[in-house]
């Protein structure tokens, strides 16, 4: 892998006293999949907000570093921003009807968004909404261009969203959950097509999910979020073969396929917290069985080889 | 526990133990059931008179027979559309079936009075897939449990008392009890969901999707209550769900529909092992496991056909890669493959 595309240092994104985001550092190479993984309220989706310069009020990015291909964009104006957005970077959202406009046809939101960042004709940029759409798999395009978005099943319209999101061959993606409402079948399709176009373009990619299924297939490299805090990161192999943290390993083990059939699901105890009302130390505690009076106070972050976690107690079966 | 009636007597009277297991408790016989409008009578004039066409109606479910035996749980699964929350429904009795019985511990629910109508619906309760819509907002978590235990007069004592009872057997506190539902998180909701269900003493429960909105972890917690539940309470459940990893894990018996047609039903452990069906290998094939090595996706073509107007023959034929000539006219049927194990698909014939 070369150089980082995306390099994310100490994040943090606040919601009022709710600190949605709290210290989230990663990056991520170019052609690399990063799977950030995490329950709903983790702070997953605000990272990814926060990143492409999306976040609402009252939500602010009060500290930290994002900085995208060498160019520190935490701060940049709206103008500067929208320049970046759908060009170099996009995002896919979880449910396509909000991102398409329900009252305009495909291809004049396509064409939209062609001639936003470029000066072409309508006829190019027609073209290429074209080209975008038989990429992503959908039959007989020209005709399809000319549909409203409620003519397109659910698949069909994430897919349009996907055509849309590589316009203009962006470095890099951020996908959040954009299977999570498809059917089986449906998202295998979509998810075997990211692949080949990610690989294909060499572009960079974080993959938003819960689901660690999903992730284990996809991504090179995982990152777990507990209550607005990276715990775990490394690559998928380790990660989910060896959890170091026990919150990645209680996940791992609440997947019903992860136990033998009938028996009780390893399940972790009580919910996920306030994260208005977060404890100065480790936010997993309250859940844990390893947890002791060490675990009241701030936790370092731990780094061996490519892996790093926050736990001053972790697995020790797993450690070596 | 607090209530009692002549029926709750008599389910603990006949026995749940040995030689009771395996009898029926739910049995739906040729069951079909579709969706919209009847023709008004200036549309049936204009089609009479060739002027009009028939209006379109949904085909949810087509010819389903399916047997629920007393103390198993029974995962039903598909797609989007596939009909399969139109069935539970129909199996929870809130919608009555085109065409097709469906009987109630042997006897078929047209031919009961009334009142033992009744008694028959209120021992089948629903769980649904989102409790945020299923929960009234205005009214109290109390409320929404005791309701219907209090108007069906299945309260002896207290209301306050049987509440807390039924908060308790859920996994929740209840002291939580005078909230309104928006005060509660996602699992705590579909806990109320589940105490509301198990409220008038249920014996069958239909759960529809009942973990899908859910977080991995609180999932987990979820589907442990109903595995605790049903040992305690002797429950038979249809357990409906397009996640196969959830369905694997609770299920004795599996079924798998597509397209309103159940096409394939056989013990879970069968079915995982030895699909017969190719739409179910297909599914097996793309459910995403966890994996430590990154591997490509390599999916089914096609898309599920519009219910409006399904492929002739074999619904799955379109998107089959086994297809033959005879899947495009003939439907398949059922057909026994091993020892519990039926599947519809004529590659069966062929075999043989």
């Amino acid at each position: 892998m070369n150089a980082a595309v995306l390099e994310v240092r100490d994040l943090r994104t606040h919601f009022g006293a709710a600190k949605a985001v709290d210290g989230v550092s990663f990056s991520v190479a170019r052609g690399e999949v990063l799977g950030l993984v995490g329950e709903s309220g983790s702070g997953k989706s605000v990272t990814g907000f926060s990143i492409i310069g999306l976040v609402d009020p009252p939500g602010t990015i009060v500290g930290g570093q994002i900085v995208f291909d060498g160019r520190d964009i935490t701060h940049s104006s709206r103008e500067e921003m929208r320049a970046l957005r759908g060009r170099r970077m996009a995002m896919i959202f979880q449910d396509p009807m909000m991102t398409l406009n329900p009252v305009l046809r495909i291809d004049t939101q396509m064409i939209e968004a062609v001639q936003a960042h470029e000066n072409v004709s309508r006829a190019d940029a027609r073209a290429r909404a074209r080209d975008a759409l038989g990429m992503v798999g959908i039959p007989s395009p020209d005709e399809r261009l000319r549909a409203y978005p409620h003519q397109f099943s659910g698949g069909m319209r994430q897919r349009v969203v996907i055509a849309i999101a590589l316009l203009h061959r962006p470095d890099f993606i951020i996908a959040d959950e954009p299977t999570t409402a498809l059917d089986v079948t449906i998202q295998a399709q979509i998810l075997a097509e990211m692949q080949e176009l990610v690989a294909q373009n060499n572009t960079s990619l974080i993959w938003i999910t819960h689901d660690l299924a999903v992730v284990s297939r996809l991504a090179d490299r995982i990152a777990v979020m507990y209550a607005g805090r990276i715990v775990e990161s490394g690559s998928v192999s380790d990660v989910l073969g060896s959890p170091w943290h026990p919150y990645t390993a209680g996940l791992i083990g609440s997947v019903p396929s992860r136990n033998r059939r009938g028996e009780r699901l390893h399940q972790i105890p009580g919910m996920t917290p306030n994260v208005a009302r977060l404890p100065t130390g480790c936010a997993f505690a309250p859940r844990c069985a390893r947890a002791d009076a060490m675990c009241a106070q701030a936790v370092p972050l731990f780094t061996a080889g490519m892996r790093e976690h926050r736990c001053v107690h972790p697995l020790p079966e797993f450690r070596k | 526990m607090t209530f009692s009636t002549p029926l709750a007597a008599s389910v603990q009277g006949d026995g749940l133990a040995g030689s009771a297991e395996a009898a029926p408790l739910i049995e739906l016989n040729d069951i079909s059931h579709s969706f919209g409008t009847r023709p008004d009578f200036a549309a049936r004039l204009a089609i009479s008179l060739k002027l009009g066409k028939p209006a379109a109606r949904v085909q949810a479910v087509d010819g389903v027979s399916l047997v629920v035996r007393r103390g198993e749980v029974l995962g039903l699964v598909g797609e989007s559309g596939c009909g399969k929350s139109t069935l539970g429904r129909i199996v929870a009795g809130i919608v009555s079936p085109t065409s097709g019985s469906v009987s109630w511990r042997g006897k078929d629910l047209k031919t009961l009075s009334s009142s033992a109508r009744r008694e028959a619906k209120l021992r089948v309760q629903m769980i649904f897939q989102n409790p945020y819509a299923s929960l009234n907002p205005r009214r109290k978590a109390a409320d929404i449990v005791g309701e219907a235990p209090r108007v069906h007069g299945l309260v002896e004592g207290g209301l306050g008392v049987f509440v807390d009872e039924q908060f308790r057997r859920a996994g929740l506190d209840p002291a939580l009890k005078h909230r309104f539902p928006h005060q509660f998180s996602g699992g705590q909701r579909q806990r109320i969901g589940i105490a509301r269900a198990l409220a008038v003493q249920p014996e069958f429960l239909v759960c529809d999707e009942a973990v899908a909105a859910l977080d991995v972890s609180i999932q987990a917690q979820i589907l442990n209550l109903f595995m605790d539940l049903r040992e305690r309470l002797n429950l038979t459940y249809l357990f409906i769900s397009h996640d196969l990893g959830v369905v694997e894990h609770i299920s004795d018996r599996v079924a798998i529909m597509y397209l309103g047609r159940i096409v394939e039903e056989a013990p879970a452990e069968e079915i995982f092992a030895r699909a017969n069906h190719p739409y179910t290998q297909a599914l097996l094939a793309e459910v995403p496991r966890l994996e430590t090595t990154k591997r490509s996706f390599a999916a089914i073509k096609g898309e599920l056909p519009s219910p409006l107007s399904p492929p002739n023959g074999c619904h799955f034929h379109p998107r089959c890669p086994h297809t033959m000539p005879r899947c495009r006219i003939e439907v398949p049927r059922m057909k026994l493959v091993a020892a519990g194990h039926k599947s519809a698909c004529h590659l069966n014939d062929a075999a043989s």
